[in-house]
């Protein structure tokens, strides 16, 4: 049966690193009833996974939480929502520069943010120091 | 030749050390791989080091983090990085973030090895 309108699922899982596949991979197989090309799909994933990384890095820095992912697709529209209830981010604005990062003995790139701007077409980040941080991203899957 | 599909390995050729990464490249197996190739490194006789992507289809920001520190390690002793059987999508993800202006890309390891 299809159903009209929106269609949205969710996942929430422990910031264990493992789970970065597993989350851009279960994205990825919602997002296939769309019929992406290899490219579209991945872009999401790596969107997904550097969103998902943020979290797990900086979100809790290596300790334990919960991080939440929600999809949704409306007509060929998608929708991925990233959300921790991790230490937030002080400087929104600063995180989002290329190359720029809060944590390079762990060898992070710095690269995260660019990669969700360039790989999605919106990107939206809110966050509040010590309540945590939501990432939205939007993209259209082009008609075949 | 070496051995197929088995999760990652790591090879020593002259002063080459080769790393086949074998799988998705994220924040995950980032961390494996440089603990790996960093006491291989320490270990002594190394120089250059060989990033094989053979088979791999998937690498986010972590990808460019872990090569870029490699790359440094390396320099430092005189040494230079490369990467090997890129496919499209790592490649795509090398060019975005301008990898190849300090890590040279080669079709195989032999050639590399050959090269370095």
């Amino acid at each position: 049966m299809k159903t009209m309108g929106k269609n949205k699922m969710k996942i929430e899982f422990n910031s264990d690193s493992r789970n970065e596949s597993f989350a851009r991979t279960v994205v990825a197989a919602y997002v296939t009833r769309l019929d992406p090309t290899l490219e579209e799909l991945a872009d999401i994933k790596t969107a997904v996974s550097e969103a998902v990384t943020n979290s797990i890095i900086h979100g809790y820095g290596g300790r334990d939480g919960q991080i939440i992912v929600t999809c949704e697709i409306e007509g060929r529209k998608i929708t991925v929502t990233v959300e921790d209830h991790g230490v937030g981010i002080a400087d929104i604005e600063k995180a989002m520069e290329p190359l720029y990062t809060t944590k390079p003995e762990w060898e992070r790139s710095g690269m995260g943010f660019a990669f969700m701007e360039a790989f999605m077409d919106d990107l939206q980040v809110s966050s509040t120091l010590q309540k945590g941080t939501t990432i939205v991203m939007k993209k259209e899957i082009a008609a075949k | 030749m070496v051995e197929q599909k088995e999760r990652l390995h790591y090879e020593v050729q002259g002063q080459c050390l080769i790393v086949y990464v074998t799988e998705d490249l994220d924040h995950h197996l980032a961390k494996e791989l440089r603990e790996r190739s960093d006491r291989l490194i320490q270990s002594g006789g190394i120089r250059h080091i060989i990033f094989d992507f053979e088979g791999v289809r998937f690498m986010d920001s972590s990808g460019i983090g872990l090569l870029m520190g490699r790359y440094k390690k390396v320099l430092f002793i005189g040494g230079k990085a490369a990467v090997t059987h890129v496919g499209r999508e790592i490649d795509r993800i090398f060019k975005m973030s301008g990898l190849y202006q300090i890590i040279e890309r080669y079709e195989t390891p032999q050639e590399a090895v050959a090269q370095l």
